[in-house]
């Protein structure tokens, strides 16, 4: 089996290259590129994404007919995906960071700031917070309820359908922090800096 | 719950790490990857590098520990110390830096954290605040607490916030290497007047000293070096002590 993370210039992947390749071992390869072919013969990519909505979504149409594999991989190929942060976020239709932003529209729904309630909260939400999950999810096999997990991000992200929540945090507000729609998978912390129990995540994805 | 987050700091030269005192009389304290990997382990909720004589020396020592160390450690790895240009930060997130902290080139050049918290975004973006009080203010030092440069700590942390800081590592340094606790005034009054998480450091000597920093002083996190190098108390001690004091923190 092979795990490709997509490699498209959207800031600093170390370290989830890093928390796959040291869960993987040697049985499963990672690969690091945004070939368009390696993506395809994938058994199952990870999408990450670091900065604005709108930085990760100009570097992904950038390269070109990368979303067109994106989408042939997740929706006509009904392959495993795991968005990681703005990768997660990019599932949305639109994205409201910097200027309005069309995204990959699959689990439709909408990214905006998060309500720092006039400053009673500082953003970005930055550290530990436990998740509530409210569904049974693949990724969250061996993993309690209210475990800690690392977050960073100013923005969240609000499907319609809320049956594709499978956790919740609670800052300002209850944030959705975890998705799951058939083979779309996607956490709005950071598995990769969420120490032990985040590698049982990426643990769990790969087992999928 | 959000939680508060411990931070232990390790300051490393030529790749080893050291404490200073004031920012003078070094002590050899122990390899950086081992001593992330221990402080990991414990419980810290983030590990912070600081390459304390980056400016003048020999930087590549820290790409290699920080290679190394986030080959092993899986929680958040800020590092500073020396970073100069757009180019510095790329190179330590290259390495597998979470953050990079900037210190010195945020006062020379505002440009330095307008393009990279661009480039990489402002969750990667931490500008490191070095303050001594003058009368009724403090003023920002640079180049390791060597020079004044006369600016009002307090208008500079907000501009750095609308420069795109994602956070701010504000240290006192009539504090530092003194074991008496924050300059708690200080932490309160940027924490107040900036909407980022603010992380006190400077000047902890005992585990109140991180209570008052989170509770009077306001502070998302609390930074701490030598309690925790000299085995004086672990990270599970600190946080069950914070624990018992009401303040949220990840066990």
């Amino acid at each position: 089996m092979n795990v490709t993370i997509v490699d498209y210039n959207s800031g600093n992947i170390s370290s989830v290259i890093n928390s796959f390749k040291e869960v993987a071992k040697n049985k499963v390869k990672i690969e690091v590129t945004s070939d368009l072919n390696k993506i395809k013969s994938s058994d199952k990519l990870v999408l990450p994404g670091q900065g604005s909505f709108k930085s990760c979504m100009d570097a992904l149409n950038k390269i070109n007919g990368l979303t067109d594999r994106l989408n042939e991989f997740v929706i006509n190929n009904k392959k495993p995906l795991l968005g990681i942060c703005v990768g997660l976020q990019m599932f949305a239709d639109i994205g409201y960071e910097e200027i309005e932003t069309k995204g990959l529209g699959w689990i439709s729904g909408k990214v905006s700031k998060i309500d720092n309630q006039e400053g009673k909260f500082k953003l970005p939400h930055i550290g530990w917070n436990q998740i509530n999950i409210v569904k049974d999810s693949k990724i969250f096999q061996n993993i309690e309820n209210n475990s800690h997990m690392y977050f960073v991000h100013s923005y969240e992200f609000v499907p319609n359908e809320k049956n594709v929540i499978s956790a919740t945090t609670d800052y300002s507000s209850n944030i959705v922090c975890s998705v799951e729609k058939e083979n779309i998978f996607g956490t709005q912390f950071h598995p990769e800096k969420s120490d032990k129990i985040g590698l049982q995540v990426i643990k769990n994805f790969i087992n999928l | 719950m959000l939680k508060n987050r411990i931070i232990p700091c390790l300051d490393v030269k030529n790749g080893r790490v050291v404490k200073g005192i004031n920012f003078v009389g070094l002590k050899d304290a122990g390899d950086p990857v081992e001593q992330a990997k221990i402080y990991s382990d414990g419980g810290a909720d983030e590990i912070c590098f600081l390459d304390i004589t980056a400016s003048n020396e020999n930087r590549d020592t820290i790409y290699d520990v920080v290679e190394q160390t986030s080959k092993k450690c899986f929680v958040p790895l800020t590092v500073g110390g020396g970073v100069r240009s757009v180019e510095d930060i790329s190179k330590l997130l290259s390495c597998g830096a979470d953050k990079v902290s900037i210190n010195t080139a945020a006062v020379e050049n505002s440009k330095v954290v307008i393009d990279s918290s661009k480039k990489f975004g402002s969750q990667c973006i931490v500008v490191a605040i070095d303050a001594k009080k003058n009368g009724d203010k403090w003023e920002v030092f640079t180049h390791g607490g060597r020079n004044n440069s006369g600016i009002d700590t307090l208008e500079y942390a907000k501009q750095m916030e609308e420069n795109g800081a994602g956070e701010l590592l504000v240290t006192s340094m009539d504090r530092d290497g003194t074991q008496v606790g924050y300059d708690i005034d200080l932490m309160f009054k940027i924490s107040s007047k900036v909407n980022i998480p603010v992380i006190a450091s400077g000047g902890v000597g005992n585990l109140d000293h991180l209570v008052d920093g989170i509770k009077l002083g306001n502070a998302s996190a609390v930074l701490a070096a030598s309690i925790f190098h000299y085995g004086k108390y672990s990270i599970k001690e600190a946080k069950e002590y914070l624990d018992s004091k009401g303040i949220p923190v990840r066990i």
